[in-house]
């Protein structure tokens, strides 16, 4: 249990998929004009991060690393598809997309207008994919802790985009140069924060 | 377009130079930025990622073009994505055959291709639209503008972060204050942080050169 809380908050400090690898830039610049709509595609990015990472660690310990298919028939036990594991990942990821548009579509339709186009974007979003080949590449050794990574992970992206929504809301009244506005001064307002994220890594968990 | 139009006319070199400078897909259309700024702690990586991304981008342009008129609409952004994957993994099992350690060096950022907007995003606005010729100059001129950001970072933070370039020392070993001279790497260069700080200022510089692109 105290192995999973700390991959959690490992998850969302220490490797913070915005300030440290810089996953999911595209959405997290285009759509931080608000704290609303940041909020909305926040819970939508924790939600399908939480989902497709579980399922892509059973897809990859029970189809696609070596060996993984021995359960079927022993005579599988050379077989190895690794090499399939991107283009398996992100059909994954595309239909879990599509079918949580169309749960909450069904059963939520004030959210589903809420989040709009930015539902369906999720599924280019490079975090969610990012965060299913870190899942590979790290090799956990049980479902539970692929889920929490999975939901820290998108806690911590959470977290960024709703702050840089804050602060863009806020350096709208400041002077900023006018070939540094929008988009220059965005970046760097990123690039300051991680800076103050990187004041985690010292912590040892 | 005729088809009588000479395959380098006008019309064609622009779409290979404007996203050089006035379209650039990082500082102007804001695609790719995840990939750009992880890779770029050193130049090596920087050139292969361009170069893969080169490739990526150019053939899938050209797939995508060619089946333009086949594709359902409601189904066109999975069919995208299997072009993309189906390139991506190419390229990914090129790389871990010829430069291995590069390979490792870029860990998920070869598998992140897929999910790079830039491609995506060219895929979506041109390749759709346009014939197979001047989808692939599309591909091409835009992988190029891409690459160009990405190089400059990478040579930008490979100097001053650890005093070399390619790999190789430029800044002479008698400078450093270990052998009793007055340098030191700036070591946050190689931080995360300082790619986005650095894209922000060719951001800035770029934009105070070329008013036209300054938001208001």
């Amino acid at each position: 249990m105290e192995n999973l809380i700390n991959l959690f908050i490992k998850s969302i400090f220490i490797e913070n998929m915005v300030f440290a690898y810089f996953l999911g830039m595209c959405s997290y610049l285009a759509v931080s004009k608000s704290v609303k709509t940041a909020t909305g595609l926040g819970l939508a990015v924790i939600f399908v991060l939480g989902i497709t990472v579980p399922v892509d660690y059973l897809l990859e310990n029970y189809v696609l690393k070596e060996g993984a298919l021995t359960w079927l028939s022993p005579t599988f036990a050379a077989v190895d598809l690794s090499f399939l594991s991107f283009i398996m990942f992100i059909a994954v990821i595309a239909s879990m997309v599509q079918l949580v548009e169309m749960v909450v579509e069904k059963f939520a339709p004030v959210l589903y207008t809420q989040l709009g186009i930015f539902l369906p974007l999720i599924a280019v979003n490079c975090a969610i994919l990012g965060g299913s080949l870190f899942m590979q590449q790290k090799a956990f050794l049980n479902i539970g802790e692929a889920s929490v990574y999975g939901l820290g992970s998108g806690v911590g992206w959470f977290l960024a985009i709703v702050g840089i929504a804050a602060i863009r809301e806020k350096i709208e009244y400041s002077h900023v140069p006018a070939p540094l506005k929008g988009l220059g001064i965005t970046f760097i307002v990123t690039g300051l924060m991680g800076l103050a994220f990187m004041g985690f890594m010292g912590i040892k968990l | 377009m005729s088809d009588k139009e000479p395959l380098f006319s006008k019309k064609n070199l622009q779409l290979l130079s404007d996203p050089l400078n006035s379209s650039n897909p990082i500082t102007v259309q804001v695609l790719g930025i995840c990939s750009a700024l992880a890779v770029t702690a050193q130049l090596k990586p920087s050139v292969v990622m361009s170069l893969s991304v080169v490739a990526v981008l150019a053939f899938a342009n050209v797939i995508i073009s060619l089946l333009r008129n086949t594709i359902p609409n409601r189904i066109r952004i999975i069919v995208q994505l299997v072009v993309i994957a189906a390139l991506v993994i190419l390229v990914d099992q090129v790389l871990k055959a010829f430069v291995y350690d590069v390979s490792k060096q870029l860990s998920v950022f070869v598998g992140l291709i897929i999910t790079n907007c830039i491609i995506m995003g060219r895929l979506e606005a041109f390749a759709l639209g346009n014939k197979p010729w001047p989808s692939f100059l599309d591909g091409i001129g835009n992988a190029a503008g891409y690459g160009a950001i990405l190089i400059i970072v990478g040579f930008v933070r490979e100097l001053f972060g650890s005093g070399s370039i390619w790999g190789y020392k430029v800044i002479p070993a008698s400078w450093y204050i270990e052998n009793g001279g007055f340098y030191a790497n700036n070591g946050m260069m190689i931080l995360p942080p300082m790619a986005l700080i650095t894209v922000g200022i060719i951001i800035w510089v770029q934009r105070s050169r070329n008013r036209k692109l300054i938001e208001d």
